[in-house]
């Protein structure tokens, strides 16, 4: 465990930039660094590796003081990825990613074996490894940063706004992967950003620094959105983090109706009994079970169902894996008010409406059965 | 007669291609001083510019330096070091090296200190030694611009190593001092093209050299 102990950094300008933070960070889990520009949050991850050196206080690595080893060892068992990826231009993406091994003293080969691996790993194609920087898009070279701190192996890695430079959608690609990697390796991962949004979607504990260093709250993220420590969290949070929070609520514990789905083959008792049903809209799914649209019932005539006339019925939700948030999601953007369920093959599940979800959203706020996360494993499956 | 004319005179004639006077013979002397300058200059201006621009100190101390160095006369200084200390290389020497130093170090210098931070950072947050990061990451990135440092001071010394023949020393400017003096303009004009081909051949080794030493993925925009 990398524990913070009550440390301050004062700049030789006077600046104080991280005062009296103590923070626990579990391994084996993403403790995201979240705060307004300038609050320290760079100065704090560099102080975990020594690229800055406190000036009160200390960083006990599993119980002993950091500055107990010499400086490259301590930096050389914790990858490092910043920005804009800082590759070396001179050299191959091999070569880049097989840094640290071949400080290390590891043979050419092996090194070079490794970062194939790696490259594998963090989703780059092998016939990248010959090219240079310069070749890569900003979304590889980011990718190709991560490999390199992960080459040796180490138990720790510390990442400075790793993906602020890259355009939304190449971001999401990237968190998902880094939650993928952090699952499958269970690496101890210190993550700064400034988006709320990322931190809340990656770290299992989220911490969060206001202006001059001190540190507003440390909590896991669906406590961060229901309890904000106080008036600065809440505003850091934004407007919608009621919404946000919905994120952490599972969708199954909704009221699926499957009386208003309806086959496209169905007969005219099958349609007459949908009429009777509370839904003022029938679901008509295909014979592979799959939503086609929505229609009154009373227009539906048996074996004569025109498909091109069906109500759109939009991208339905996961019953049970997707979130609240993405059941109310799809309730609000459905023509008719009423959100689709399928199951994981895509077959309708059953359908639900927004009143019931607003139902299943009282229940859950009242409950505060929000699902916790412990490794990064299974996340995505709620946050959609 | 114009100029070509002396040199092809100069040229076809076989008297220039033998003996202590001849051609292979003054030109292997010129080569030979150019190198020795280059060499000492760069021994002194590498190191200096690499650690200064590693360090991104003494900046202005260098300039400094370098345009004090720039100021001194080459002739002057040539005339003033065989006074002192007689007729020999060492007088020709300083004057050459105090010329090629300042485009040496300064370029040196600058391309180290304008090598982008953050791989700069990214290697010390991995743990590399300092020399490694100088070494290993600053280096290859500034090379294109060291090795234009090297080839201005190399041409600069190329065309005044001449002034070795003031002081009874061989190389091309052998030619022009001899020539002017027995007012044999085909003698002068043909040292001083021995003297724009060789700089052109410097010129065209620095461009295989940076070719060869330098890595395809560093643009040469850098
Ligand atoms: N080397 C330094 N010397 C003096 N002051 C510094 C130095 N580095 C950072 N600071 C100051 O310390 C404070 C915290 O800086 P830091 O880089 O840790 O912020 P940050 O939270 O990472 O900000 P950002 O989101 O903009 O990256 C700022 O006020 C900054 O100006
Ligand atoms: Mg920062």
């Amino acid at each position: 465990m990398i524990r913070i102990d009550s440390v301050t950094k004062r700049y030789p300008d006077g600046t104080v930039a991280v005062d009296r933070l103590s923070l626990d960070i579990p391994d084996r889990s993403i403790t995201v660094l979240v705060g307004p520009s300038g609050c320290g949050k760079t100065t704090t991850l560099r102080m975990i590796n020594r690229m800055v050196e406190p000036s009160v206080g200390a960083i006990l690595i599993d119980g002993v003081d950091s500055r107990q080893q010499s400086v490259n060892t301590l930096r050389r068992g914790m990858g490092y990825v910043i920005q804009n990826a800082g590759l070396f231009q001179h050299r191959t993406i091999v070569d880049n990613i097989a840094t640290v091994p071949r400080m290390l003293g590891w043979s050419k080969d092996k090194a070079r074996a490794r970062a194939r691996e790696l490259m594998e790993r963090v989703g780059l194609d092998a016939s990248f490894a010959k090219r240079y920087p310069y070749q890569l898009s900003g979304g590889q070279q980011q990718r190709v940063g991560v490999a390199r701190a992960l080459a040796a192996d180490p138990p720790v890695l510390l990442m400075d706004e790793p993906f602020s430079a890259v355009d939304p959608v190449v971001r999401k690609g990237l968190q998902d992967e880094l939650l993928r990697i952090q699952a499958e390796l269970g690496k101890t991962i210190v993550f700064v950003t400034h988006d709320i949004d990322e931190a809340v979607k990656l770290g299992t504990m989220v911490a969060v620094l206001r202006t001059g260093g001190r540190l507003a709250q440390f909590a896991p993220p669906a406590e961060l959105l229901s309890d904000p420590a106080d008036a600065f969290v809440e505003d850091f949070l934004g407007a919608d983090r009621g919404i946000r929070r919905l994120s952490f609520f599972s969708s199954a514990g909704l009221d699926l109706l499957t009386a208003p789905v309806v086959a496209i083959d169905a007969t005219a008792e099958q349609i007459a009994a949908r009429g009777t049903t509370e839904a003022p809209y029938a679901l008509v799914t295909g014979l592979d079970g799959r939503p086609l649209g929505w229609s009154e019932p009373d227009r539906l005539t048996a074996g004569q169902i025109d498909v091109g006339r069906l109500l759109p019925c939009g991208r339905p939700f996961v019953a049970g894996q997707d979130s609240l948030r993405a059941a109310l999601d799809c309730a609000v953007l459905s023509p008719t008010g009423w959100a689709v369920a399928v199951d994981d093959e895509g077959r309708a599940a059953g359908v639900v409406s927004q009143a019931s979800i607003a139902e299943a959203i009282r229940g859950a706020h009242a409950e505060g059965r929000e699902e916790p996360r412990s490794t990064g494993a299974g996340v995505q499956k709620v946050i959609r | 007669m114009n100029v070509l004319n002396f040199v092809s005179a100069f040229f076809s004639d076989s008297a220039h291609w033998h003996g202590y006077d001849g051609i292979p013979t003054r030109l292997w002397e010129h080569v030979q001083y150019s190198l020795e300058a280059l060499a000492l200059a760069a021994a002194i201006g590498l190191p200096v510019g690499l650690v200064t621009g590693h360090y991104g100190r003494g900046g202005n101390v260098l300039s400094l330096v370098a345009t004090a160095a720039r100021a001194l006369p080459t002739f002057g200084l040539l005339v003033v070091a065989t006074i002192v200390l007689g007729f020999g290389m060492l007088p020709v020497m300083i004057p050459l090296v105090i010329l090629a130093v300042p485009p040496i170090l300064v370029t040196t210098y600058e391309a180290v200190r304008s090598v982008d931070p953050s791989p700069v950072d990214a290697a010390r947050g991995m743990g590399m030694r300092e020399t490694d990061v100088l070494l290993r990451v600053e280096l290859p990135v500034a090379l294109p611009l060291i090795f234009g440092g090297l080839r201005s001071a190399a041409i600069q010394i190329v065309s005044t190593a001449t002034i070795a023949a003031y002081v009874s020393l061989g190389g091309l400017g052998r030619y022009i001092v001899d020539g002017l003096y027995q007012h044999d303009y085909e003698k002068v004009v043909g040292g001083a093209a021995l003297v724009a081909g060789l700089a052109l051949v410097t010129l065209a080794l620095f461009w295989a050299a940076t070719k060869a030493a330098v890595s395809p993925g560093v643009r040469r925009s850098n």
